[in-house]
């Protein structure tokens, strides 16, 4: 087994080669999934280096271990960016080092814009992959419009790695907005601030980020935001328009510049919830519409939460224990969607399902999916589910 | 004389014909079954009129369960299955063949659930895709993707071909719009995918569904996303002397950091067919036409029209015509959608789908000539150039065997040269009957062996919708 294949053909030798399963690393900054549990491990931080990034095309392609903050660099050049704003993983799992292509396409965990650029699997044109025979995969390609066979991209984006060894992603970009605007409405209950953020997410004025930071979370009270994004005239315009839409819940002024930036980066990053290190953090799907029902249904036992995504998305901590685990699930169970564990401490990912137990047509098909791929099993076994 | 090969249908299935039709007749109520020769003749092919094939029977469910009980029964049959919307393909997705049992979804055509808050509507498969947005229309919504033949096409077949349309460039295609969808399999199950929320649980199956040509299942109902009508919408058509041109000023304006809602490009002669047919007031003495559309309010419109302009003049634009009115826009894109139907209207034609990378369309434009040209075939130049997804139209006579041949020719070497140059087969209309004997020029066998194992894992038995997509020497 080669611990760091230098290229992608070595990294296929090497998976013909293994006789035993292993867990894929890249930076190791998301400590996202169930507990790693192989004995061995194949590392991707030889597998580097932009592939390339054709401005005109809006597109760039990554080896697997390049860091995020390297593409991000090379496309700010241009004035791009990834459309789905990827989260700084650092700042919520408290870890050091550098984000990695690779990790970001496994996880699957979009920003704010999600809203409005859709959320990573949407941005992800091409990925080349080793599967569990040690063949080269290459699913997708470098063109946005591209319905030639059987999709296997966006089913490899957020497996975790269980599918395949990621050796390579391509992905859309987008125009760096000129300028943003971020809308801010004090004091509203979880109710009037999705009933705003509906509002607002209902209106022509292209919102790209709607957001609810519960009272006690940087502040004493509650912010509502609402973020438009393009050129300078356009911002400016949407922006007015936004607060005369929302005037009755008292909308009255915009933040602008790097005052807007930065509360979309916390929110992105969900800084928030990052202290105290040891809570649980979750992340749940939602209707928006129920977002207040199911945060009172959550009550006092999710302490910090916010929602992102109009309300679609709410994240909240609990205690980390497999009692405290149950009770959230329990108290969300009657919503439509689901909730993940998006951070733990080790213990605790080792116990419980990280993900919301499947139904049994749907375990069926994803063990049958993780079959077809990696036969043998080799992949970051049980990251996603104890016995997948 | 037709070149693609459909596989012999099962002789024991041809042998037990009558029973299953009667046994049908049994399982379903009458109004759903068509067993006779005329009732099914109006299902032997879809928009890839070349290629048809008589199928064994046509079942027309009205609900999910009786899709469940048709598929149980062909299960136990042993019977194949070709799923069908409105039969649009162009890629001949929803051909049957002798031994198939067509489910066509058109009975199953209602909007189940309008959701303004949460921005979603549940649809049954048979709804097609325009209805979606006339139904949202009255509470300022619309459902985004657009492909031409909008009027027609349902949302079930949009699903299994992962449509896209003239406005995907800033929008996107079907996937980026689906939450979720019911999907009865090979055994009779009904199992739902997605839903009202945000993002599925687990593996992102919804990503494989869409685009798998209705070979992993049956879709009969779709969560998909509504969108807020924009403040307003304006295209503007630009006319230059060459090809080169145009296509440099697409490269151009999405370097500049501007995705106008859609940027769609016309040869000289498209624009003369569909002026004749539309008269949209195309400027016919040009050698390319774009027509670009910008979304937002009256001043964020002239501000990025602005942006465009400049950018137009700096690669030579000749003619500039902006709409003025409300009427004047809805001409230029029924002029732009009624492209492939004007076409028809003077030749047969096949309509390719292969997408290049945007720096490669001038490259592209020249060889689709000379392939063409080399045939002694006129083609006529269509398509998405944000995107780089090419529909060149390979006008022929579909009476004339040598011709057709000549154009299918002609027609495979278009798409071998799209994945030369770094693009793909198809773009947006599927790879269907039409495009299956070329998937080799995109994947290599283990690539091919691995998709198929990914099939396999909802179809065992290869039954939906077989000999599509997959090269059938490798089936």
């Amino acid at each position: 087994m080669i611990e760091a294949p230098a290229d992608e053909l070595e990294a296929a030798e090497g998976v013909r080669a293994a006789n035993a399963p292993f867990d894929i690393c890249g930076a190791g900054t998301r400590n996202f999934g169930r507990l790693g549990l192989a004995a061995m491990r194949l590392s991707t931080s030889r597998l580097t280096g932009i592939v390339f990034h054709e401005p005109a095309e809006m597109v760039v392609r990554a080896r697997a271990g390049t860091p995020i903050s390297e593409v991000e660099a090379a496309l700010a050049a241009h004035n791009q960016m990834l459309p789905f704003e990827p989260m700084d993983p650092r700042v919520l799992f408290g870890t050091q080092g550098e984000p990695t292509v690779g990790g970001l396409v496994a996880t699957a965990l979009a920003g704010p814009r999600r809203l409005s650029a859709g959320a990573v699997r949407d941005n992800v044109l091409g990925v080349r992959l080793v599967n569990g025979r040690g063949e080269i995969v290459s699913a997708g390609g470098r063109v946005t419009k591209n319905v030639t066979g059987l999709d296997l991209v966006k089913i490899t984006c957020g497996a975790l790695g269980t599918l395949g060894l990621i050796t390579e992603a391509t992905f859309k970009l987008a125009p760096k907005p000129r300028a943003e605007a971020t809308v801010v409405i004090r004091r509203l209950d979880d109710a009037q601030g999705v009933a705003a953020m509906t509002r607002a997410l209902g209106s022509s004025y292209g919102v790209s980020g709607a957001a609810l930071i519960h009272a006690g979370m940087g502040r004493e009270f509650g912010r509502t935001l609402l973020r438009v994004e393009g050129f300078e005239d356009s911002v400016s315009y949407r922006a007015e328009r936004l607060i005369a839409l929302l005037a009755d819940f008292g909308a009255k002024h915009a933040l602008t510049g790097e005052d807007s930036n930065k509360m979309w980066r916390a929110i992105r990053d969900c800084a928030f919830l990052a202290e105290p290190r040891e809570r649980a953090v979750w992340r749940a799907s939602l209707k928006a519409s129920d977002a207040p029902a199911a945060l009172a249904a959550l009550g006092a036992r999710a302490r910090a939460s916010l929602l992102d995504h109009g309300g679609g998305t709410l994240w909240f901590s609990t205690d980390p224990t497999a009692g405290a685990a149950e009770t959230a699930r329990a108290a969300l169970a009657r919503f439509s969607g689901h909730a993940e564990l998006i951070r733990a401490p080790a213990d605790l990912r080792a116990q419980i399902d990280v993900f919301a137990p499947l139904s049994p047509a749907l375990a069926k098909l994803t063990r049958g999916v993780k079959q077809s791929l990696d036969p043998r099993g080799l992949f970051n076994p049980g990251r996603m589910y104890a016995d997948i | 004389m037709s070149q693609i090969a459909f596989p012999a249908p099962d002789p024991t299935i041809l042998a037990r014909a009558d029973a299953i039709r009667a046994a049908l007749m049994g399982l379903l109520p009458q109004e759903c079954v068509v067993i006779d020769e005329a009732g099914r003749r109006a299902f032997e092919t879809d928009a890839l009129t070349a290629y048809r094939r008589m199928p064994l029977a046509v079942v027309l469910p009205r609900t999910t369960q009786e899709v469940a009980v048709a598929l149980r029964f062909c299960r136990e049959q042993g019977v194949a299955i070709v799923p069908r919307g409105a039969g649009t393909s162009l890629a001949g997705g929803a051909v049957p063949q002798e031994d198939a049992i067509v489910v066509g979804l058109s009975k199953m055509n209602r909007i189940l659930e309008l959701n303004y808050a949460d921005r979603y509507a549940r649809v049954e498969a048979g709804c097609t895709n325009l209805s979606i947005s006339e139904g949202a229309a009255s509470g300022g919504f619309f459902y985004a993707p657009d492909p031409s033949s909008q009027l027609a096409c349902t949302i079930g077949g949009n699903i299994a071909m992962n449509s896209g349309g003239a406005h995907c460039l800033k929008y996107g295609v079907t996937s980026n719009h689906l939450l979720g969808v019911r999907l009865v399999t090979f055994e009779g199950e009904i199992v739902d995918f997605g839903g009202p929320a945000l993002d599925p649980e687990g593996l992102d199956f919804l990503g494989l569904i869409c685009g798998a040509e209705g070979q992993l299942g049956i879709v009969t109902e779709a969560y998909v996303r509504i969108l807020p009508l924009p403040e307003g919408a304006r295209p503007v058509l630009f006319g230059f002397d060459s090809a080169e041109d145009a296509s440099r000023c697409v490269a151009a304006i999405i370097g500049a950091g501007i995705v106008p809602v859609a940027m769609e490009y016309m040869d000289k002669l498209a624009i003369e067919i569909t002026e004749n047919f539309a008269h949209a007031g195309y400027p016919l003495d040009v050698e390319a036409m774009l027509i670009v559309e910008c979304e937002g309010s009256a001043t964020e419109i002239e501000a990025e029209l602005k942006r465009i302009l400049d950018i137009a003049h700096a690669h030579g634009v000749r003619v500039v015509r902006e709409s003025q009115t409300a009427l004047e826009a809805a001409q230029i894109w029924k002029g732009r959608k009624s492209a492939f139907g004007a076409t028809g209207r003077i030749a047969d034609y096949i309509c390719m789908d292969g997408t290049v990378p945007t720096s490669q369309l001038p490259e592209a434009l020249r060889r689709v000539a000379a392939i063409c040209a080399a045939e002694g075939l006129k083609v006529a130049n269509v398509f998405h150039a944000g995107d780089g997804n090419m529909h060149p139209l390979i006008l022929y006579n579909i009476n004339d065997p040598e011709q057709q041949e000549k154009a299918e020719r002609a027609g495979m070497a278009v798409l071998a040269m799209s994945v030369e140059l770094g693009g793909c087969l198809t773009g947006e209309h599927g790879v269907g009957l039409e495009k299956r004997d070329l998937m080799t020029k995109q994947y290599s066998a283990s690539e091919l062996a691995q998709q198929k194992a990914v099939r396999a894992v909802f179809d065992p038995d290869g039954r939906f919708n077989p000999a599509k997509v997959f090269p059938l020497e490798a089936a």
